[in-house]
């Protein structure tokens, strides 16, 4: 194992920590609110190291910056879809938990 | 070891969120968890080796098909809420099985648990090792103008079957205006925010396509792929307020509809003057040939899915549900 | 035999399911998933039947077939979505009945 081998695998542990910290505030978070903050915060931060991991590994610049457009994609459409979500459950009339 | 641990946990997942989505009260959830279903599916093809099944799979069976459940359940709810008084936003009306005897329960978990028995045996007494087709697709790829397999047999040594799909879409397209034919929706105000995603994302989703069809010569991608994903984006499109003119609605929809049966047709006719044969052709001029018909076929895919959306989502409306029916 | 025989063996648990849940549900709409998934299931099967061929061949033909499938599984989706809701708007519900009279 070379010493970018042992950064991706750092990364992925680090990323692999976020995705579960995500999926768990999406299961345990009380409304639909704050399982979106979770989700998206989470998972994006995630999605990114792991990218940055994978792209350690890449054979070529090009490869690296297709993953890179992969994660900001994803960063761009998961905000969008995140204000959409909320926006209608708001206009649903779901109520924003409070304790 | 990890990766038994990793099949059989993809595989349980799979087998759990099909069961749930077959059976959870809510018919929203079912839909929601038979997306979920698809984008592991995409994974399990990964693990199966066939990238180019999961790229269908990612963009069709949990995008697309998905957006057509969603589409026909709000549709439905709409129906239902008029006809039936304060009935909830999606009203099931057995949640729960319908009840029979216990004793024809037993019976029908006897026959499905048997004919799980059954295909687990088949399975496993196939001889473990079949190269199946795939000498011959390497023997003759260097014939058939493109580098990918899965493309070559698609297109080429296949071209039968990928004609004949693209005239099943027609007839599901025909078969869907005949229910009613398409209607012309006014275009609606919508978040702006999702005006701007479809304004950001549609050039992305038709630069992907391009990229797909392009690649799909000698890596995982092409017509397939590169329509569903250019029909994405006509449904985000659709959903974020945009409507067709109705002069394109007119004949540029139906040629556009009928490029990719067409031009299989027409090269088909002409191979068979060249070379005797339909739909073989020429070695030299293969993967223009191959191009030319995966482009038209990308069309017509992509506007065959996006129309379907919207016939599907605003169909044959304004006549029904206004409480003159029941 | 490999890892492929698992994904084998969960196509065939999924047709299963599908069945099962297309015979017992009298909602349109859970019928359309359930056959949805039984077309899943026999895609799964197809494709990890074709990994037999080795480790680094596998035989493109029923990916290919896989492919199709999975196009003319979402054209045939729509069609039965777009019945459903004829059959929705005739008769104020999307449920096929047991029996008759019902």
């Amino acid at each position: 194992m070379t010493a970018a081998d042992y950064v991706t695998a750092c990364l992925f542990i680090l990323g692999g920590i976020f995705f579960f910290a995500g999926t768990a505030g999406l299961l345990r978070f009380p409304d639909v609110y704050t399982r979106l903050h979770a989700l998206t915060k989470a998972d994006n931060v995630g999605l990114g190291l792991i990218v940055a991991g994978l792209a350690l590994q890449a054979e070529s610049w090009l490869a690296a910056g297709k993953l890179l457009l992969i994660w900001l994609l994803v960063l761009f459409a998961g905000a969008c879809v995140a204000h959409l979500v909320a926006r209608r459950a708001l206009r649903k009339g779901t109520r924003i938990w409070t304790e | 070891m990890l990766q038994w641990a990793f099949d059989t946990m993809l595989g349980f997942g799979l087998l759990w969120l099909a069961w749930r989505a077959l059976n959870s009260s809510d018919l929203f959830k079912a839909i929601v968890l038979f997306i979920a279903f698809g984008l592991l599916m995409a994974l399990a093809w990964v693990r199966l080796n066939a990238p180019d099944v999961a790229l269908a799979e990612a963009a069709i069976g949990a995008g697309l098909t998905g957006a057509l459940l969603l589409a026909a359940l709000a549709r439905l709810g709409a129906m239902t809420d008029q006809n039936v008084s304060g009935a909830s936003a999606y009203p099931v009306p057995s949640a729960q099985p319908p009840a029979g005897s216990h004793f024809s329960r037993g019976l029908l978990i006897l026959l499905l648990s048997a004919s799980v028995a059954g295909m687990a045996y088949a399975i496993w007494s196939l001889p473990s090792y079949a190269t199946g087709l795939s000498m011959d697709v390497a023997a003759h790829l260097d014939d058939s103008g493109v580098g990918n397999p899965v493309t070559a047999v698609l297109l080429n040594f296949r071209g039968y079957d990928t004609m004949l799909e693209m005239m099943v879409l027609l007839l599901a397209v025909l078969g869907v205006w005949s229910l009613g034919g398409l209607q012309q929706q006014p275009e609606k105000p919508v978040a702006a925010v999702l005006e701007t995603l479809s304004r950001f994302l549609t050039p992305v989703f038709i630069l992907a396509a391009a990229y797909l069809l392009w690649v799909g010569a000698d890596a995982p991608g092409g017509a397939f792929q590169a329509g569903s994903v250019l029909g994405a984006a006509g449904v985000l499109l659709l959903l974020s307020g945009w409507r067709p003119r109705v002069r394109l609605m007119q004949w540029p929809l139906r040629l556009a509809l009928t490029a990719g049966a067409g031009a299989f047709i027409l090269l088909g006719l002409l191979t068979l003057l060249l070379e005797k044969q339909f739909l073989t052709y020429p070695v030299a001029q293969a993967g223009r040939m191959i191009l030319l018909l995966e482009s038209l076929a990308t069309v017509s895919i992509a506007v065959t899915l996006a129309i379907l959306f919207l016939s599907v989502s605003s169909g044959h409306k304004e006549k029904s549900g206004k409480g003159e029916k029941k | 035999m490999t890892n492929a025989f698992l994904y084998a063996l969960a196509g065939s648990g999924l047709f299963v399911l599908g069945l099962h849940a297309l015979v017992m549900h009298a909602h349109v709409l859970r019928k359309i998933l359930a056959i949805n998934v039984m077309g899943s299931g026999v895609f799964l099967i197809l494709v990890a039947l074709a990994r037999r061929s080795g480790e680094t061949t596998t035989d493109p033909v029923p990916h290919a077939m896989v492919i199709t499938g999975i196009v003319v599984a979402v054209s045939a989706t729509a069609l039965a979505l777009a019945l459903m809701l004829k059959l929705a708007e005739k008769s104020g519900q999307a449920v096929l009945p047991d029996k008759h009279g019902d």
